[in-house]
């Protein structure tokens, strides 16, 4: 558990916008978006140094609905660009918000790098095995036999596993936890923010409307029977076998962060002319 | 034959034979003797074993312009030679040196009537300790163009110091060697002297210069995904942003370069990245959300032939259309194109000044040419464009991201601005930033975006408009100092002509480009695309006084000096 002071400045309610989401009734994300306010608080940020980042879907429009600065960018490169805000700004907080099709499809490459990358950042996938916002295509995860409009019969392929991909690309902290938990997300948001280098939270988010079946995840989850391991051999026979509702922190590696110094130097710019003086 | 104002020279060799370092050498003992020069390589796309050329242009006056021909070709060998065979020109006035064991010369050497005779590099280097045939090559350039061996010497030894002396020592025997053997060898053209009291002198290529402007226009942050020939600006950045306290991140493929440096500069931080034709196509759907959620970038594009991958190490300024019309919606952004080695520097300073102050992404189209060509030059002058935002400060009360500012820019709160909180979009935003789909809101932030582009006085630097005459040459890019040239030439003839070349391709200046071409009743559109691509551009935003025509040429060999005097003179 997270050892954060909580004599608190911050209530999570000064996290929150006042901008109405568009989620339908009953979606995960706003049970996400409560443990993001809540794990602000419990850190006590000054929401103006935290800034939530987003690509398309229906999980990126979290950023909008907090009180903290927002990049709601385009479809799948929430990554890249949170990367390049973070070796300039070192000092911002910065957590990254996907979906199961922005992050694992389209922004696939660019999750493969940012583990690799290990910058100090947190990323966050709402994960329904289905795109919502174009109504019901299947995505990366989408279970084989699962029937769409897209996929009459199902899409017979087998779903990608995000967190054996984050593992083998070199991701410093590897969780997986449940919308509906609202407390334990929170906990564990803490706790990725905090720990150094690239942190992976997938988040089972059930979709209500196009995948009414993941109403049943609730039953289906269930906390990790051991802790958090730093061995990756361990952490990927864990992760390769579960059941896929195994949750709480999976993975806790010690690889130092990438941060290039990007302090400020006063040298005269005609230093770099010499290279061109006859 | 008397002093030239110029002398062109190429030296060709199958890959690894050092042709490349030979031009590199000669133009830099050139340079440092007072002359102006423009070298060029041109070669395959075999990193080691195909071939390569060194083209050289060496001048009393600033020069940029390829040569229409050459007056001396040196072959260290013949091999591949034939691939160059419709880029280096040679005429009947024209010495042509080979290696008796370099193979046959290529037919268009035999067919022009150039006097062609043969020294043995190879062997001769042989007889030097570790001496290499290209230093012979060097030697033998040498004493043809009138330098002493002891001008090369200071080149070598400035770029051979950290191989030894041993390896100073062998280039400097077989200079030697070859500045002997070329005695015999009649070469009655030379340079006429330097004009004396130059100004500080630089030699640098397109690239570097690049470079350089970005970061004295106050770029602290660029984002890098290899291509040619777009490379060496990412390359010389690397180590000069760690300098200046700024950094550069290897991007995993284009579309994170260009969304790594929209990141940046949300952040607050002038961002940068430079490609080519197949990375731009890659960054055209964020240079839109750039342009939507008023986040400055400059994305430099070193163009090369297209289109896909083109012929990469080859120059042509067919991305126009892309860069002007590529990005989907209606979404006004800065196009700028430099216009010679020189103006990278200042071009790429002015976009990072006009893309802050205006927080709007801007597109420099450079090519391939003029970014791989290294040139001496006077030191560019030093300008005032540093790129400043209006940032927003102190905020007291409900903040408006995107209020209608009377010039369109909007204070731009930057992170960890307390009261600045709000999320820069992709979506239709309202003032305030946050999403809508209302009619009035997405046509006040079409307006906006566009009226800052619009109303914004650019000034002079809008173009070149340079000399008077009812006939104009109507060029951009790196055409803009071959057209210069051949004006030149035409008015040696008697033929008066106006010059006139946009920097500024986006937005477009209708009364600027009506007043510079008053009174103008030919106009010769030149532009080296295929598909007539400046014309049409300039049909779709302008007024065309008189007649016009056009002389266009897809890449890959440039334009010349030449053709469009001949074509000025051609048209009575």
């Amino acid at each position: 558990m997270s050892t954060v002071d909580t004599r608190l400045a911050y209530k999570p309610a000064d996290y929150k916008s006042d901008v109405k989401p568009i989620w339908c009734p009953g979606c995960g994300d706003y049970h996400v978006l409560m443990s993001f306010t809540r794990a602000f608080a419990q850190l006590g940020l000054p929401p103006e140094n935290i800034v939530v980042v987003s690509g398309i879907g229906c999980s990126s429009r979290i950023p909008a609905y907090t009180n903290c600065y927002g990049f709601h960018g385009v479809h799948g490169r929430s990554l890249a660009l949170a990367a390049g805000l973070k070796v300039t700004r070192p000092d911002l907080t910065v957590v990254v918000a996907s979906g199961d099709g922005d992050g694992y499809s389209i922004g696939g490459n660019h999750f493969l790098h940012a583990c690799r990358r290990n910058i100090d950042m947190t990323y966050v996938v709402m994960d329904n095995h289905i795109y919502g916002m174009t109504k019901g295509q299947p995505s990366p995860t989408t279970e084989p036999e699962f029937d769409t409009a897209l996929s009459p019969g199902g899409t017979r392929l087998r779903p990608f596993h995000p967190l054996v991909v984050a593992l083998a690309s070199g991701a410093n902290f590897i969780a997986r936890c449940f919308s509906g938990d609202v407390n334990e997300t929170a906990a564990v948001l803490v706790e990725a923010i905090q720990h150094p280098g690239f942190s992976f939270i997938e988040i089972l988010s059930p979709c209500v409307t196009f995948r009414p079946d993941e109403k049943a995840w609730k039953d289906l989850v269930h906390a990790a029977p051991v802790g958090a391991t730093n061995d990756p051999g361990k952490a990927a026979r864990r992760i390769m076998t579960d059941d896929g509702f195994n949750t709480g922190i999976l993975y806790r590696g010690n690889r130092a962060p990438y941060q290039p110094a990007v302090e400020a130097t006063n040298i005269d710019l005609s230093e770099l002319e010499k290279d061109f003086e006859l | 034959m008397g002093a030239s104002p110029s002398i062109s020279i190429a030296i060709v060799g199958s890959g690894g034979t050092g042709a490349l370092t030979t031009g590199n050498f000669l133009l830099e003992a050139a340079s440092a003797a007072g002359w102006h020069g423009l070298f060029i390589r041109t070669m395959g796309p075999q990193i080691r074993g195909g071939e390569a050329a060194a083209l050289l242009r060496l001048a009393v006056e600033p020069v940029e312009s390829p040569p229409d021909q050459f007056d001396l070709l040196i072959g260290i060998d013949w091999l591949n030679a034939h691939r160059f065979g419709a880029e280096i020109k040679v005429g009947p006035q024209s010495l042509v040196i080979g290696d008796p064991r370099g193979g046959d010369a290529p037919p268009i050497v035999e067919k022009c009537g150039a006097r062609v005779v043969e020294v043995p590099m190879k062997n001769l280097a042989k007889a030097v300790p570790d001496g290499r045939p290209n230093m012979v090559a060097l030697g033998l350039a040498a004493r043809l163009l009138g330098f002493t061996a002891e001008q090369l010497f200071v080149p070598v030894e400035k770029r051979l110091a950290d191989k030894g002396p041993a390896a100073i020592e062998a280039s400097r025997a077989a200079i030697l060697v070859g500045f002997e053997a070329a005695a015999g060898l009649k070469f009655d053209k030379h340079l006429a002297p330097p004009k004396p009291g130059n100004a500080k002198r630089w030699l640098l290529s397109g690239n570097e210069a690049t470079a350089l402007g970005a970061i004295r226009g106050g770029i602290r942050f660029a984002a890098a995904y290899p291509i040619t020939p777009a490379t060496e600006i990412l390359e010389w950045l690397a180590p000069s942003l760690t300098k200046v306290g700024g950094t550069l991140l290897q991007a995993e493929d284009e579309l994170a370069a260009i969304n790594m440096i929209i990141g940046a500069s949300y952040g607050g931080t002038p961002s940068l990245t430079a490609t080519s034709g197949p990375g731009l196509s890659l960054m055209i759907e964020a240079l839109g959300l750039a342009t939507s959620a008023e986040v400055p970038v400059v994305v430099v594009d070193v163009m090369r032939g297209g289109p896909s991958t083109g012929i990469p190490t080859k120059s042509e300024q067919g991305d126009l259309n892309i860069a002007v019309y590529g990005l989907h919606g209606d979404a006004p952004h800065l196009v700028l194109a430099p216009q010679s080695v020189g103006d990278c520097l200042f071009t790429t300073q002015w976009a990072t000044y006009l893309a802050e102050a205006l927080q709007a992404p801007a597109i420099v189209l450079s090519d391939q040419y003029m970014g791989q060509a290294r040139a001496a030059i006077e030191r560019p002058a030093d300008v005032a464009f540093i790129g400043t935002r209006t940032a927003a400060a102190d905020i007291a009360g409900p903040y408006n991201r995107y209020a209608l500012a009377a010039n369109g820019v909007s204070p731009m709160a930057i992170p960890g601005t307390r009261g600045g909180q709000y999320t820069a979009d992709g979506l239709t935003h309202a003032e305030n930033a946050n999403p809508t789909s209302g009619a009035a809101d997405h046509r006040a932030q079409l307006d906006k975006r566009r009226d800052k582009l619009d109303g914004f006085n650019f000034g002079d630097h809008w173009a070149t408009v340079e000399g008077k005459g009812d006939l104009v040459v109507l060029t951009w890019g790196s055409l803009t100092s071959t057209a210069r040239e051949a004006i030149s030439r035409a008015a040696d003839d008697g033929i008066k002509a106006r010059l006139v070349a946009p920097r500024l391709l986006l937005p477009v200046q209708p009364d600027r480009l009506a007043a510079a071409l008053k009174g103008a009743k030919r106009i010769l559109v030149v532009e080296q695309t295929h598909g007539v691509q400046f014309h049409r551009y300039l049909r779709a935003h302008y007024d065309l006084p008189g007649q016009v025509r056009v002389f266009n040429r897809p890449g890959p060999l440039p334009i010349t000096a030449g053709e469009i005097h001949s074509a000025i003179t051609e048209w009575r």
